[in-house]
């Protein structure tokens, strides 16, 4: 531990380690010194010049080392200047004034300063009611100006950086927080300054502008309105939203946010949500949301959504009631004599799955993960313990990311490990391409797809890589389904875990499945499992399907499911699937009730209703009880009811409730209270940190070694391809394409390929070609990859094509 | 008296490797790489009382003792930025004296174990680097730069680096933010060049002028340079003359040479023998000293002209007479660094945008008394808050100015 040094600030003795900035130590006593450029994320720059505060030092004497004294105290000397409290490091016996009148002088002169060149457009500004310098105006701003209003600067108002961030030129006041979170912490430096002076503007570098997935956050420590986001931009004043604390539903790492709502009369007077904000966990998304978490929430608003229940009469699907509805589906499936299948997606709740689960089990029937990507048996034995955190890793963590484009696949673990890497973890990146996480790793290991689990199985024999594996004092392996369908994920964790089996249930230490929906974790504790025959297993059967669209997926699981005998669909949407079926089940989006997820780090988390039911949809675990109750099960249909049997049938999650879910702790940096300018917009959580399941070993039971099943090899012949399916942050999936905003991120189909490939088949970057698999044939545009081997063509997941796994594929020029 | 930075003037063709060589060049450093240990050399020069000649006066030797020894590798970096108003002597080294300059470098660099050192450039100085360019190629070849030198195991290269165009450049921390390829903008400092310089490792940055003067120290000894100048002042200087004198130009001179000599004797006295009113000792980024019969009878050292309420910075003399209203070089200097402000930090960025209204409008005959006290009151407040001292210089002729000068400031406004 740091040596701690003694201090006072405005009359208040501390300690405080040594090495601490000024403004941190005062902030840990809750001594709120005005900044600016300072962000508590990010390296000091002392560029505004806000934080002026007086600092006295002990006047030391030279013969003897020791401070002098006057009155049996020791002497301080101020210094002639103000000092930035952000980067000045406390010292033994250091004064600080920063409400002296000096100070606050010195404070005021700097807000005059900004003034002089701010348009104080608050009445019309997105930041008003939440704005750094609103707040610092009042508080140090002069009353009335001596700057003449008509030599003020003007400058252009609606500069779009990107498509999604906006930026007032006139508002900014040039702190760079913005910049250098894209370059510290994001790791993508897309924007930057240009000119200098009174002339200097944030400029984009990168065409389309602002190429990044954390676009957003840069508006949440922007401590002005200068940066604002496409969606919100002219949306609602601040101070007339709710907030209500939820969980992001889009990814594994389950970021939590908060759903700002308001009553609107553009929406004919209902409740609707106006913005997503990130909302304080330091072990899990600290303050920050990727732009899909932030900007993709619009499917939820969407007005074709569900909002009867249907069934089908004379080969047509009517509008119905839900008690004829759950009547014929329950009298379905009773009389089905356990030939039931309930196929369900990691999108759903923990409430949700329990108690599909529950009726499977009371009907004999089975309960199957609509998934591609398997392991989740092996993260639910030797996923990460209890207390583990990405943001403490540093030195002496090891962090093994395999078959995973995190950018792409779990945007805010990608800046985690990246976060981690920065401070001293090694990374090693293993993958048949090159991802953005490759430019922070210590070591990366390129294979060819098809290899995975061999190389895997490798990396242990390799000199550095194997010693930075097996002598980590912490080994975290996260595994993904870059290139991969069920059956390769399957493998592939299997050779993960045995790298992490020793470790397992420690802080810090074990395996992490990088899944495509966020609460597949969930699913598999709760004893949902995928299968590798998914079409023999819907034929003949009474199949109750929610939250997924195999009909839409593949046609031949659509064929699949014409041959069921009877399928109930339960959806948001009127999929393909519910095209099909029998009946169809309307459900809320879980913006609109209460819930939990788990995510990838197995941490249960709580979610909130934050805006009323969207016609006469329910609740998923809900419309399961009722039909549940027609085919002679019983069921909870509280969402606490539901959570309460789930703690006491499922053992991982015994020991948790609601309230343990709900519990706050102290986080620092302190954020979100009324000091916006400290840590920016994004909320305090005082709904919930949520907490870990128990793991096998905290349940004092042992885990079998698992075993690496043997895979049949797909070798393409000459003339073939090896097509793989790879993971596209922005698809063509239900939740995404929903939202205009994000329209122009999503793009068409493509398959990217080598260059020499390409060449070889007659294609430039940009041009179609035709390919067949798996039954199909589509034109998709070439993109090029100097990183993929020759052979392999890599297809986007949710674009349109049917790819589950690995395929052999034909290509051709049109 | 024989010059010791502008040999130039004494030795034609200086500048040619053979002459340099036939006058004793790079004897100094032969004898520093083959005879003596890199902190003998910083000893010489720490107790030659050399100090450095790009405006901040600090001890040269005591600098590069500051290097850390801990942190490898070491980089030299000549601060050949020269973008003062007023100042043009590094320019005139570089071109009539390069291989003294050079040496001077080479000589540092071994004191502080560098292997590489940086010559970094106004944009403007393409020419200037070009010609260096040729001269550290032919010092190449004479086996002066390169690997093994004189058969040690010492080896260096040096580089030139052209700068874009930015006054700030010529702050040290901008200047290695600008060579590393970044914006030039000023670092926060501490910690200082000789911890964390160019790519984070320890560097010594020295002014083209200090540099220049290390070879003949070496070669003549520090108590031979001590004996020249003042107790405070060691050595002599490049006057950079210019302003409403006769002859403007260089004059190297010993330190405590008085203000009236250098602008009677040397420089010819003032266009049209009309009365001197105010000196700028430091460019543009001087406090405006009233020419009266004392200042001029001060001897040019750094603590005499401290005591006129001035400072003697890189010695860039400009000389005012009285046919120049101090509002007009009030308005001119912030106009300067209006347009040569970083931008990095509040109180400069917008404190020059601001005073340029003021004394624009205070020049042009538009303002009123409450403008003059407002100037005065937004350069006051920016003192003392900026990140670098661009900030600072820009407040000092309009302080300086308005309190010396007042009746330039009310002649032009309205009542
Ligand atoms: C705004 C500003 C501009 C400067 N410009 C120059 C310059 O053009 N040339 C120079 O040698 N030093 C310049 N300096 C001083 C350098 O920061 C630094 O002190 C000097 O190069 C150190 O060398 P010396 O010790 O040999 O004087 C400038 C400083 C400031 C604050
Ligand atoms: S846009 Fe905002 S965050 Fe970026 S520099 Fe300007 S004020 Fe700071
Ligand atoms: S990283 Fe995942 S959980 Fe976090 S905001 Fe993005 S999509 Fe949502
Ligand atoms: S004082 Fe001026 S030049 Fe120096 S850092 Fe601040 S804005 Fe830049
Ligand atoms: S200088 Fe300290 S907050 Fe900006």
């Amino acid at each position: 531990m740091r040596k701690q040094v003694r201090l006072t600030i405005d009359d208040r003795q501390i300690t405080a380690p040594a090495g601490t900035l000024i403004v941190n130590a005062a902030k840990q006593i809750g001594i709120d010194i005005p900044v600016f450029c300072y962000h508590p994320k990010m390296e000091p720059v002392g560029m505004c010049r806000m934080c002026l505060v007086e600092v006295g030092r002990p006047i030391i004497d030279r013969n003897t080392g020791q401070p002098v004294l006057e009155d049996g105290q020791p002497k301080i000397q101020f210094g002639p200047k103000l000092e930035t409290a952000c980067t000045t490091p406390v010292s033994e016996g250091m004064v600080v004034r920063g409400m002296s009148e000096k100070a606050k002088a010195g404070q005021n002169e700097i807000v005059e300063f900004l003034l002089t060149s701010h348009p104080l457009d608050c009445p019309i500004c997105d930041k008003g009611g939440e704005c750094p310098l609103q707040n610092l105006t009042m508080e140090h701003g002069p009353g009335k100006s001596r700057f003449l209003y008509d030599e003020k600067f003007h400058l252009e108002k609606r500069v779009p950086l990107g498509d999604l961030i906006f930026l007032d030129r006139e508002r900014c006041i040039q702190c760079a927080r913005c910049i250098r979170f894209q370059d510290e912490i994001a790791g993508e430096p897309v924007i930057g300054f240009y000119n200098r002076g009174r002339a200097t503007d944030i400029v984009t570098y990168t065409d389309p502008g602002f190429d990044s997935v954390f676009s957003g956050n840069t508006t949440d420590i922007c401590p002005v309105g200068a940066l604002t986001t496409s969606d919100f931009r002219f949306g609602a004043r601040t101070w007339e939203l709710k907030s209500t604390a939820s969980v992001c539903g889009q990814c594994p790492v389950g970021c939590n946010i908060v759903f700002n709502t308001r009553r609107e009369a553009k929406a004919d007077g209902r409740i609707v949500i106006k913005r997503v904000m990130p909302r304080q966990n330091e072990q899990v998304n600290e303050i920050w949301l990727c732009d899909k978490g932030r900007f993709a929430y619009h499917y939820t608003e969407n007005g074709a959504r569900l909002s009867r229940p249907l069934v089908k009469k004379n080969g047509k699907l009517e509008a119905s009631s839900w008690d004829e509805a759950a009547a014929i589906a329950g009298g379905k499936l009773r009389s089905a004599d356990g030939e039931v299948v309930v196929l369900a997606s990691g999108r759903l709740s923990n409430e949700d799955l329990f108690n599909l689960k529950s009726l499977a089990d009371g009907l004999g029937g089975k309960a199957l993960l609509y998934t591609q990507m398997g392991g989740g048996d092996l993260t639910a034995r030797f996923g990460v313990g209890a207390g583990t955190n990405f943001g403490e890793m540093g030195a002496g963590t090891t962090i093994l990311v395999a078959a995973s484009d995190l950018y792409n696949e779990a945007p805010v673990w990608h800046l985690r490990v990246k976060g981690a890497a920065k401070r001293g973890a090694t990374v090693i990146v293993a993958n048949g391409r090159e991802t953005k996480l490759d430019a922070f790793a210590k070591y990366v290991v390129r294979y060819a797809y098809g290899d995975e689990v061999e190389t895997i199985n490798g990396l242990q024999q390799k000199e550095k890589i194997g010693e930075a594996i097996t002598s980590a004092e912490n080994l975290v392996v996260l595994f993904g389904s870059d290139g991969l369908g069920l059956n390769g994920t399957s493998n592939l964790a299997a050779a993960c875990a045995e790298l992490v089996q020793g470790r397992a249930g420690k802080p810090n230490n074990g395996l992490i499945g990088v899944w495509p929906k966020a609460n597949d974790q969930g699913a598999w504790e709760i004893g949902f499992r995928p299968t590798d025959d998914l079409s023999s297993e819907l034929k003949g059967k009474t199949v109750y399907v929610v939250a997924a669209d195999p009909a839409g997926d593949d046609p031949q699981l659509a064929a699949a499911l014409k041959e069921a005998k009877f399928v109930i669909a339960q959806e948001l949407f009127q999929t393909a699937t519910a095209d099909l079926a029998d009946v169809v089940l309307p459900a809320q989006a879980y913006t609109e009730r209460d819930g939990s997820f788990t995510s990838g780090e197995r941490r249960a988390q709580r979610f909130y209703a934050a805006v009323p039911a969207f016609g006469e949809s329910q609740a998923d675990y809900a419309i399961t009880a009722l039909v549940a109750d027609a085919a002679g099960v019983e069921l909870a249909d509280s969402a606490g009811q539901v959570f309460e049997n789930l703690v006491v049938t499922v053992e991982a999650f015994a020991g948790l409730t609601y309230e343990i879910l709900a519990e706050t702790a102290e986080q620092w940096p302190v954020v979100g209270r009324g000091d916006m300018y400290y840590g920016g917009t994004t909320y305090e959580n005082t709904r919930g940190l949520g907490a870990h399941l128990v793991g096998w070993g905290e349940r004092g039971e042992t885990a079998s070694r698992p075993r690496v099943q043997e895979e049949t090899e797909l070798r393409p012949k000459e003339g073939q391809w090896l097509a793989v399916p790879v993971t596209k942050l922005y698809d063509q999936g239900l939740t995404v394409r929903s939202s205009k905003l994000l329209e122009s991120h999503i793009g068409a189909a493509t398959v990217t390929l080598h260059p020499e490939a390409a060449k070889r088949l007659g294609a430039g970057a940009g041009e179609l070609v035709e390919i067949s698999l798996n039954g199909t044939t589509a034109q998709v545009s070439v993109l090029l990859d100097e990183t993929v081997s020759a052979s392999v063509a890599l297809l986007p997941r949710g674009m349109g094509l049917p790819i589950s796994g690995p395929v052999v594929a034909g290509l051709k020029k049109v | 008296m024989a010059h010791i930075i502008l040999r130039h003037r004494d030795i034609p063709e200086l500048n040619t490797l053979p002459v340099y060589q036939r006058n004793g060049g790079f004897a100094a450093f032969k004898k520093a790489v083959t005879g003596m240990k890199p902190e003998e050399v910083t000893a010489v020069v720490k107790n030659s009382g050399l100090r450095g000649r790009g405006g901040a006066g600090f001890p040269t030797g005591m600098k590069w003792g500051f290097m850390d020894n801990n942190n490898w590798p070491h980089y030299v970096v000549a601060n050949a930025d020269e973008s003062e108003p007023g100042t043009f002597k590094d320019r005139e080294i570089m071109e009539g004296n390069p291989f003294q300059f050079l040496e001077g470098v080479a000589i540092a660099s071994y004191a502080v174990g560098a292997n590489a050192a940086y010559v970094y450039l106004r944009g403007e100085f393409w020419q200037v680097a070009a010609f260096l360019d040729q001269k550290i190629e032919e010092m190449e070849q004479a086996g002066f730069l390169g690997d093994k030198l004189f058969g040690t195991d010492y080896s260096l290269r040096i580089y030139t680096h052209l700068g874009a165009g930015a006054y700030i450049c010529g702050e040290e921390t901008a200047l290695l933010e600008s060579i590393e390829g970044k914006r030039g903008q000023p670092r926060l400092r501490p910690p200082f060049p000789p911890s964390f310089g160019l790519y984070g490792k320890p560097t010594v940055v020295n002014n083209v002028e200090t540099l220049t003067n290390v070879p003949l120290i070496l070669e003549n000894d520090a108590d031979w340079y001590k004996s020249l100048g003042t107790a405070d002042s060691a050595g002599v200087k490049v006057f950079s003359l210019s302003g409403r004198v006769k002859k403007p130009g260089n004059y190297e001179l010993p330190f405590g040479t008085t203000f009236r000599e250098l602008i009677y004797t040397h420089g010819g006295g003032i266009i049209d023998d009309r009365p001197v009113k105010g000196i700028m000792a430091a460019g543009a980024s001087s406090s405006i000293i009233v020419a009266d019969e004392k200042a001029l009878d001060t001897p040019m050292d750094y603590a005499s002209v401290r005591t006129l309420g001035g400072d003697l910075g890189s010695a860039s003399v400009i000389v005012l007479d009285d046919t120049i209203g101090i509002d007009w070089v009030v308005n001119k200097t912030i106009h300067f660094f209006k347009h040569e402000s970083c931008g990095k930090c509040t109180p400069c960025r917008e404190g020059n945008y601001w005073m340029q209204h003021l004394t624009e409008r205070i020049h042009s005959g538009q303002g009123d008394a409450s403008d003059v006290e407002l100037l005065n009151s937004v350069a006051r407040q920016m003192q003392g808050k900026c990140l670098c001292a661009l900030g600072e210089f820009a407040t000092m002729a309009v302080v300086t100015g308005i309190e010396r000068f007042p009746e330039d400031f009310s002649v032009k406004t309205r009542v």
